[in-house]
C-alpha cells in the first residue's frame, strides 16, 4: 500500500494509508499513515458497523486536512477502547 | 494485531527478514483545497474483484502485482473476495466489504458535504506481494496516471 500511495503522491494526489502494522509502516515509510490496532481482515474494525467504520475514516481524513503534518506520517488512531469491543470473536 | 510478534510464527519471521522498500525520499502533496472539495477515491488491497472480471492469479510467484478497476456505481456486496492468503480472518470483510473497501461510507461522506465527491472508479490490488518490482515499475504507476486522469485529489488506501 505504501508504495502505492508514494506512487500516487508523485502524480499529485494527496493520501493517508490505514496500516494494520506499525513496523511495516515504519520500514516503508508511506507518507501519511494511520496506524490502527485491528487484526488484519478487519482494517476499519468491524462489519456492519458503519459508525466505527466512520471514526476510522474521519480519523485518517484529518490527517489529509492537518497542514502541519511532514512525511512520512505515522499517527495511532485513538478510538477510546473501541478495538477491543469490536475485535471478532 | 499491533507488531510482528502478534503475528503466526511463520510470517512473523517472514515480516522481520523480508526486505521492505523503503520510500526515501517520501513524496508528498499537499492538499490544495478544502477536502469538502475534493474528489476521493479508495485504493484497496483487499484483492475485491467485481463482476465480470477476472481473479487475480494466486499461481503466479512473488504475487498477482495487477489491479481491477470497480466502478464507483457498484453495489459493493457484489464484490468478490479473491483474496490469496490465507493468514487473515476473511469472514468480516465477505460479511460487509466496506469493512475493506468502505464505498458506502466515502458516499455518506459525500451526501454529508465531507468530502466534494467519490470518483467514479476505484482500484482493488491484490496485497501480501511478495515480489514488488513489477508493482513499483509498471502497476503503481499505471494506478496513479489513471486516477490523475480522474484528477482525484485525494485517496484513502485500505489494505486488509
Amino acid at each position: 500500500m505504501g508504495l502505492i500511495a508514494a506512487e500516487l503522491e508523485r502524480h499529485g494526489i494527496a493520501t493517508v494509508a490505514i496500516q494494520l502494522l506499525r513496523e511495516v509502516a515504519e520500514r516503508v515509510r508511506p507518507p501519511r499513515a494511520l496506524f490502527v490496532p485491528f487484526p488484519h481482515g478487519y482494517p476499519l474494525g468491524a462489519p456492519d458497523d458503519p459508525a466505527l467504520q466512520h471514526r476510522v475514516i474521519d480519523a485518517a481524513l484529518r490527517l489529509l486536512e492537518d497542514d502541519a503534518l511532514r512525511p512520512p506520517v505515522l499517527v495511532d488512531y485513538r478510538g477510546a477502547n473501541l478495538a477491543r469491543e469490536h475485535m471478532p470473536p | 494485531m499491533a507488531s510482528f510478534s502478534d503475528l503466526p510464527l511463520k510470517w512473523r519471521t517472514l515480516a522481520r527478514v523480508y526486505p521492505w522498500r523503503r520510500i526515501d525520499p517520501v513524496p508528498w502533496t499537499p492538499m490544495r483545497k478544502p477536502l469538502a472539495k475534493c474528489r476521493v477515491a479508495l485504493v484497496s488491497s483487499a484483492g475485491f474483484v467485481p463482476p465480470g472480471e477476472p481473479v487475480f492469479d494466486a499461481s503466479k510467484l512473488g504475487g498477482d502485482p495487477s489491479f481491477r478497476v470497480i466502478p464507483g456505481d457498484i453495489d459493493v456486496r457484489t464484490l468478490r473476495d479473491a483474496h490469496r492468503s490465507g493468514a487473515f480472518d476473511h469472514t468480516g470483510m465477505v460479511q460487509d466489504p466496506n469493512l475493506a473497501f468502505p464505498l458506502d461510507r466515502l458516499r455518506e461522506l459525500a451526501a454529508d458535504g465531507r468530502i466534494g465527491e467519490v470518483n467514479g472508479r476505484h482500484l482493488s490490488f491484490m496485497g501480501s506481494l511478495s515480489a514488488t518490482g513489477h508493482l513499483v515499475r509498471r502497476s503503481a504507476p499505471d494506478a496513479a496516471r489513471l486516477l490523475a486522469a480522474d484528477r482525484v485529489d485525494a485517496v484513502l488506501l485500505v489494505p486488509v
